[in-house]
């Protein structure tokens, strides 16, 4: 790459409207260098800016009690759990990356979240991972399936963070443009928690951890726009992956930060060293100036524009202590790592940038960080029309089938439902002994050490309910994540969040967006879970078609004592199975539909976020009492479903059940609807009167579902099957799918 | 009694094992950094599991070369107990106190999952507080624990009682769908002639607590202790190594 003249076309090449040109000139008083325009470029992109999203992000409730950094202010969010110790937890987006290049794609995004983590000087303690993709059948779908699961479990596997949790969803919608969010969780004592700042004039500024290269050159602009046939020429803006040197690149940063020999840290991710130095310098309130030459690179020739936007992975920016920097250097000498000192903290808050003494670049930090002087931008809404008939959809249209055990073993064995083991099995679930609750439950249980607490986490987010009512689905997907949490025992604390969209300059197409932050917002307060954080993925469409609304709520919640944890799956033979919450006739926007009937309509599924919060306290308290041997939230698939996983996914054993259940719902949405607000639980005899004691109180409606048994799966008037050959479909689903050849 | 656990770059399961010597056994452990040779007065050493060097090359192979490894195999030579778990197993391969080799997984993935073991001597320190035929449930976690040897060596190592572990059902059955790797003739684990170094593919420091899904490890590591207390491993003085 060579510099060039910028001109107005470069600039518009470079992804600034006239506009934006305009303010830089008036920033800098002329017109901007052609590496300044390489920074301008990133810093006030989608990606980096939150230009289209900013003002709604504010509208979320992001402080309480607990927090111990507001939404944005860190690199994660930053939770007191007591005992001295906070928990530091984030989501991202790895989309386009992945939808191009699905190993390294997907590899990077794990290892972007984990510096997020660790950074904060928290040791990653967990993973999860939200994925969308298309129809399993499609054999491209299968090659990003599989690129995707590979680069999350050789990443999270070879780096030592257990991979404890997730979601998959199977859409058309999600064909060509897959969602990756990678989601993890660390570990802090409130002593030793890490800032990013660059604060006191005079410190030494360091790049430590890998040599900078070529890959990764604006994969923040290649973030910010549509995908599209040239996409595939991109891959070259996607980064490579290495996590044996992220897990050098912890274990150094980890010493450095117990060892106090810091002013402020970040992690370079997009936009590199430029989002490193800019944002450090504007939240410290003084400026960095540094010198390109001096950053230690992998190739020759590379021009300061080219090592600036490089995101090269296993980078951090760290800001020493004045007189600490040999001991520093010492640590990465340790673990074979670089560490150059590239330049200094200066006062006047601008970013300098030379080249062996030549200044190149010279911008205020303020313009170009978040919360500081980037653009802000208000969109267009223009709700979509469908929505009007869809949401008025006549179910009297839709014939109840007549052999609904057939129904209910086609759900079962469907991928969006069928267990996803096959994928959960190549990621290290275990590693460093923690895990209380693996894959495979409502949510992933890790117990604290030397505590009697244990901390409950999960990913959740429905795409088809935010198609059909963008508010309630983005409701559902906080109502849904509380309520997993609830399952497992555990108190909900607080939430990140991953928002994928379209294009925001389509009117339609923010509605969505906004509704969604709207709905999420509404839930968010209802729950007492503040927003810490978390990222917004937009232009996730190509020329044919944009993804789902697709909102990823990532919940952290507490378990007060180990004793609590609870896991979905029956325990014994003749445990009564309850229901906790009302069955609705509700058929809307269900997979049954979808897969039965071929059709995705209807309005989002019923919630009520006051009914849905009165649930969710009772089944804590009852856990809580000891009450509960398992509880399993209906979700997917309806109440058969919920019954059927109760009884299959027990890893130690097999459970049948059988079931009475009276009701003047139509049957399909009675055993298949996805009206929120419901649990299942069972329990031994002798505390059911305990139990519906606390219900009353509670104010909570309850049913008598039947009880558990040995070897047959009985609904009575609807089915009588052996729970062995519906293990059999629910788990051997996606291997079949996926060891397919053609 | 002492433990030594060593640390190379990318050891991830070193935390584990210390913690399951030190929290459950009550045992005196520390860290050995692979690029120092001193074993600090160890009385075992544990090669734990991780990616020892990244193990972009085969698992294994670029860690037989860090300085730490002479002390450990004179110290293997010399009768000292020396086990290896997982990439620790395969460590030992590559550094050839043990023989044969791992292949990729036959399922060509890397699988994480709980995997019943029976145990099939008695005869070592690591299992001697162990019942015969005993079944442990002890997860896995590995991309490469597809245990390779030619047809003469298993043989050997049938003949000598050097098949520590197999993988089995939950009733102890030996069959090839109870197989999570393709390991030849089920084999998880094995002894060299002296039987004082054992390479084990699972990981029963995973398996130490019941919040953790299992605590069957407990069993291997109380077997240790126990063959310490006379101050000198039993099984570990029998013989010199193959």
């Amino acid at each position: 790459m060579r510099e060039q003249p910028v001109t107005p076309e470069l600039v518009a090449e470079h992804g600034l409207n006239e506009e934006e040109h305009q303010r830089i000139k008036e920033i800098l008083g002329r017109e901007m260098t052609f590496t300044e325009l390489g920074i301008y470029s990133v810093m006030w992109s989608e990606h980096c800016s939150y230009k289209n999203s900013i003002l709604l992000l504010k509208t979320l409730p992001r402080s309480g009690p607990n927090l111990l950094a507001e939404a944005g202010e860190e690199n994660a969010g930053i939770v007191d759990i007591g005992d001295g110790r906070a928990v530091v937890f984030k989501i991202e987006s790895h989309n386009h990356p992945s939808a191009v290049e699905p190993y390294q794609g997907a590899a990077t995004g794990v290892g972007g979240i984990l510096r997020d983590i660790f950074t904060m000087g928290a040791r990653p303690i967990a993973a999860l991972n939200s994925l969308r993709f298309g129809n399993p059948e499609d054999p491209k779908v299968r090659y990003l399936l599989n690129g995707v699961v590979r680069g999350i479990g050789d990443y999270g596997n070879s780096f030592g963070v257990p991979t404890v949790g997730g979601e998959i969803y199977f859409e058309d919608a999600y064909t060509t443009n897959c969602l990756v969010n990678a989601m993890a969780v660390g570990i802090v004592r409130t002593d030793r928690i890490a800032r990013a700042t660059a604060s006191v004039v005079g410190s030494p500024v360091y790049v430590v951890g890998s040599r900078t290269g070529r890959d990764g050159i604006h994969g923040a602009t290649f973030a910010s726009e549509e995908l599209s046939e040239k996409s595939e020429a991109k891959r070259p803006a996607v980064q490579i992956g290495d996590p044996f040197t992220e897990k050098l690149l912890l274990e150094a940063t980890l010493e450095m930060i117990k060892r106090d020999l810091i002013v402020g840290i970040q992690d370079m991710g997009a936009a590199g060293i430029t989002c490193s130095c800019s944002e450090t310098a504007f939240a410290g309130g003084q400026g960095i100036e540094i010198d390109i030459a001096k950053v230690p690179v992998r190739e020759e020739g590379m021009i300061p524009y080219e090592t600036l936007l490089s995101e090269s992975q296993e980078r951090m920016l760290v800001i020493v202590k004045t007189g600490r920097e040999e001991e520093v250097r010492a640590i990465f000498r340790k673990w074979e790592l670089q560490a150059a000192k590239i330049g200094e903290v200066i006062g006047g808050g601008h970013f300098k940038v030379y080249e062996n003494g030549e200044l190149k670049s010279d911008i205020p930090a303020e313009t170009l960080a978040l919360g500081g002087g980037t653009p802000v931008y208000k969109r267009e809404e223009q709700r979509p029309a469908r929505l009007d008939q869809t949401q008025h959809f006549d179910f009297a249209a839709i014939p109840v089938p007549g052999d609904l055990c057939a129904v209910l073993m086609t759900l079962i064995g469907t991928p969006n439902i069928a267990s996803k083991e096959w994928v959960y099995r190549q990621y290290d679930g275990m590693v460093r002994t923690n895990t209380a609750v693996n894959s495979g439950s409502d949510a992933a249980v890790l117990r604290i050490r030397k505590t009697r607490t244990a901390l409950a986490m999960t990913t959740d987010g429905n795409g088809r309910y935010c198609f059909l009512n963008p508010r309630r689905g983005a409701q559902i997907a906080v109502a849904e994540a509380a309520r997993n949490l609830i399952c497992s025992g555990a108190a909900p604390l607080a939430v990140t969040n991953c928002l994928n969209f379209g294009n925001p300059y389509k009117p339609e197409m923010y509605y969505l967006f906004a509704e969604c932050v709207r709905g999420m917002g509404e839930a968010c307060r209802a729950f007492n879970t503040p927003v810490t954080g978390g990222n917004v993925s937009f232009y996730n469409e190509d020329p044919g078609r944009a993804v789902y609304p697709t909102p990823t709520i990532g919940m952290i919640g507490m378990i007060e004592d180990i004793t609590h944890i609870t896991t979905q799956w029956f325990k014994q033979t003749s445990d009564v199975i309850m229901l906790i919450g009302t069955s609705r006739d509700d058929l809307g926007a269900s997979e049954y539909l979808k897969t039965i009937h071929s059709k995705i309509t209807g309005d989002a599924p019923y919630l009520d976020l006051a009914e849905e919060k009165n649930v969710q306290q009772f089944v804590l308290a009852a856990i809580r009492a000891g009450l509960v041997n398992s509880a399993h939230d209906v979700s997917d698939g309806g109440l058969a479903v919920c019954l059927a996983e109760c009884c299959i996914t027990n890893p130690d054993g097999i459970f049948g059940c059988a079931i009475r259940l009276h009701s003047d719902i139509r049957a399909d949405a009675l055993w298949f609807g996805e009206a929120q607000s419901r649990i299942v639980i069972s329990l031994v005899q002798d505390k059911q009167a305990a139990f519906e004691q606390l219900a009353a109180k509670h104010q909570v409606p309850l049913t008598v579902l039947g009880a558990v048994t040995a070897d047959r799966f009985r609904i009575e008037h609807i089915c009588d099957l052996d729970p062995r050959s519906m293990k059999e479909t629910y788990y051997a689903c996606l291997p079949k799918l996926m060891e397919r050849t053609k | 009694m002492k433990f030594g656990v060593v640390t190379f770059p990318g050891s991830n399961c070193d935390y584990d094992a210390f913690c399951a010597v030190r929290d459950r056994l009550n045992q005196s452990v520390e860290f050995l950094w692979h690029g120092d040779p001193n074993l600090k007065g160890s009385d075992v050493i544990i090669l734990p599991g991780g990616f020892a060097h990244g193990d972009y090359l085969r698992a294994g192979a670029i860690a037989r070369f860090s300085p730490v490894m002479k002390s450990v195999i004179a110290f293997a030579e010399s009768g000292g107990l020396v086990w290896g778990i997982c990439n620790g197993f395969q460590v030992l391969l590559e550094a050839g106190l043990l023989p044969g080799a791992m292949l990729r997984n036959r399922a060509l993935r890397f699988s994480c999952r709980q995997v019943y073991l029976k145990t099939e001597t008695t005869d070592s320190p690591y299992t001697n507080s162990v019942q015969l035929g005993a079944v442990l449930k002890i997860p896995i976690a590995h991309a490469e624990g597809n245990y390779y040897a030619p047809e003469r060596v298993l043989d050997e190592l049938e003949a000598a009682d050097r098949v520590a572990f197999r993988y089995c059902g939950p009733h102890g059955e030996i069959a090839d769908e109870y197989n999570p790797n393709g390991s030849a003739r089920q084999i998880a684990g094995i002894l060299n002639e002296g039987r004082n170094v054992l390479g084990l593919m699972p990981h029963p420091e995973r398996a130490m607590e019941e919040i953790l899904g299992s605590a069957d490890g407990c069993r291997l590591f109380e077997s240790v202790l126990g063959s310490f207390a006379g101050g000198r491993a039993a099984g570990g003085t029998r013989a010199k190594v193959a």
